[in-house]
């Protein structure tokens, strides 16, 4: 708020003095000189070509980055999901083919791998409501002494045009968030008292954005799916490795094949020991890149709601500083929270096997869409 | 074999119905939506009476801002057709904010645990109206967007479904210059 103010040339709004676009229109702004030399934006500006555009000082200094606007940084997110679900999916099929093949009969295999999913879709669909709030011991948020919160909750709500979620407040120290619910109709979110005690307005109204957006987007069935798929993987290729290749042996071995249709039985049983020993971890590297782009796709829908980029990206550098640790979190929960409260303080390593892309990453994307440039 | 105009026959209405009904539910929150600023604007006026009784009391000298306030949400209450009333309104958004930065002249009045609530739900009022508004403005471009693209704005032309105007402010509020309520 201190900064000094850039007015954008074409359309007059005041944009924060880094920026290197307009807010409003998008127009890049003349004064920030890192993204053309200075005698290029003036050209530009004037229009005019006067022949010099040989000169190398005429060139842009650096490669020109177009702004990021959250509708396709959403749409950008919503691609990789599918896709990746795709994968896991394909994944999955072609585990539950080889393992019928190795039984007998294709039709055998999808079937089991059908059932086993139903199976676990179930209990994961039915048991899954009731989650944590329990253990983190959080209280119903009150409306005369969580006055901010409540009201943040509620304008995110009239921006998401969703109804209004269910309150908690957990009386950590740490500065963390998460939302739950299988349906917007029975939504909770939950904070930390850390976390009111730490942010400012536009910071705690970025970090409930970013909760809404999970629930409008029903993460939490997005996590129950690819969860489920990872562990009837897991089982498939239990399944596989343990009876279908021995089981599979003898029933060829007594029918009446060829010599060449036994070693394709060779290569295909090989092919099928490497997939189902390699489909396990693939699935879950998949699964956590799911749960990746998830995180991008509240950071992009939490902007839309509240057409700040900055107060997100601010309440997660101070919720990076202040420690994201909440005591009671398990492996079970830790994709549920705004920022992994497992992982260690800073928590930079954006690895395969993590659930929240880097904190870093995350700012980087937030202030790009805020046309500001990066350094 | 036979079966196959049949399948084709079912998607295809099948599809027809979802069109439309998507149609309906999205005309639907456009109105819902354009309602839900009236509600903000409802509670705001609500608001005020309260927050005049609380600082009135020390703010002997500033009689002029408070019956400008007080004006100006008799003004807003009573005001009729969509045009008045936003000029009204956006009056009284201009009353309010200077009536909040008179307020932080008063050191007592800041400490007053009451007004620090009352301020608080002003500014979560006023962001209500204004994330209202902007969810209005978001369902129209989702409704409209709906109509003018293909496929369904067969179903759209077929059904009248009208495009609707956005919310806007007048050329002159552009003008107006930021204001922080905290």
């Amino acid at each position: 708020m201190t900064q000094p103010e850039l007015s954008c040339p074409k359309c007059g709004t005041s944009n924060p003095s880094k920026a290197g676009y307009c807010n409003l229109c998008h127009a890049p702004l003349a004064a920030s000189a890192n993204i053309f030399e200075p005698g290029a934006q003036a050209q530009a500006l004037s229009g005019g070509n006067t022949g010099v555009s040989g000169d190398p000082s005429v060139k842009p200094a650096l490669r020109h980055r177009s702004m990021l606007l959250f509708p396709d940084a959403e749409r950008q997110n919503v691609r990789m999901s599918i896709i990746l679900f795709a994968a896991l999916f394909g994944i999955f099929v072609s585990l539950g083919a080889i393992t019928g093949e190795a039984l007998g009969n294709i039709g055998n295999g999808l079937a089991l791998a059908a059932v086993l999913f139903a199976i676990l879709a179930g209990t994961a669909y039915y048991s899954g409501s009731k989650i944590i709030l329990s253990f983190h011991s959080a209280e119903k948020a009150d409306h005369t002494k969580h006055q901010q919160l409540m009201n943040a909750v509620e304008e995110m709500s009239i921006a998401s045009g969703l109804p209004i979620p269910a309150v908690y407040v957990m009386p950590s120290t740490g500065l963390n968030a998460f939302a739950a619910g299988r349906h917007p109709r029975e939504a909770v979110v939950a904070v930390t008292q850390g976390l009111l005690d730490k942010l400012n307005r536009e910071e705690l109204q970025g970090v409930i954005a970013h909760e809404m957006a999970h629930i409008k987007s029903r993460d939490t069935l997005y996590n129950v799916c690819a969860a489920v798929l990872v562990g009837a993987i897991t089982m498939m290729s239990e399944i596989f490795l343990r009876g279908g290749v021995f089981r599979g042996k003898r029933v060829r071995s007594s029918g009446s094949r060829s010599g060449g249709g036994g070693r394709a039985n060779i290569v295909l049983i090989i092919f099928g020991i490497v997939l189902a020993l390699l489909a396990p971890l693939a699935a879950k590297i998949l699964q956590m890149s799911i749960s990746r782009q998830r995180e991008y796709h509240a950071d992009a829908a939490a902007v839309e709601f509240t057409r700040n980029p900055l107060g997100l990206a601010s309440a997660l550098s101070r919720i990076t500083e202040g420690g994201a640790h909440v005591p009671g979190e398990s492996r079970g929960t830790q994709h549920m929270f705004i920022i992994n409260p497992l992982s260690s303080l800073g928590g930079d390593t954006s690895d395969l096997m993590s659930t929240h892309p880097s904190t870093e990453h995350r700012i980087r994307r937030l202030r790009a869409m805020a046309g500001l440039m990066e350094g | 074999m036979v079966y196959i105009p049949l399948v084709l026959l079912i998607v295809v209405i099948g599809w027809f119905v979802a069109a439309y009904n998507a149609l309906v539910r999205l005309r639907n929150q456009v109105k819902n939506a354009w309602h839900q600023i009236d509600v903000q604007l409802k509670r705001r006026h609500d608001l005020i009476p309260n927050l005049v009784e609380v600082v009135k009391d020390y703010m002997a000298y500033e009689q002029e801002t408070l019956t400008k306030v007080i004006e100006a949400r008799g003004a807003a209450v009573n005001a009729k057709g969509p045009e008045a009333q936003g000029k009204a309104e956006n009056f009284l958004t201009e009353s309010l904010r200077g009536l909040l930065a008179v307020v932080e002249n008063y050191p007592d009045l800041k400490a007053n645990q009451n007004v620090t609530s009352l301020q608080e739900e002003l500014a979560g009022t006023e962001n209500k109206i204004s994330f209202a508004r902007q969810f209005f403005n978001d369902s129209v471009m989702t409704y409209n967007n709906k109509i003018q693209t293909i496929p369904s704005n067969l179903i759209a032309s077929l059904f009248n479904f009208a495009q609707e105007a956005y919310f806007q402010i007048e050329e002159t509020d552009r003008a107006v210059p930021k204001a922080s309520l905290r």
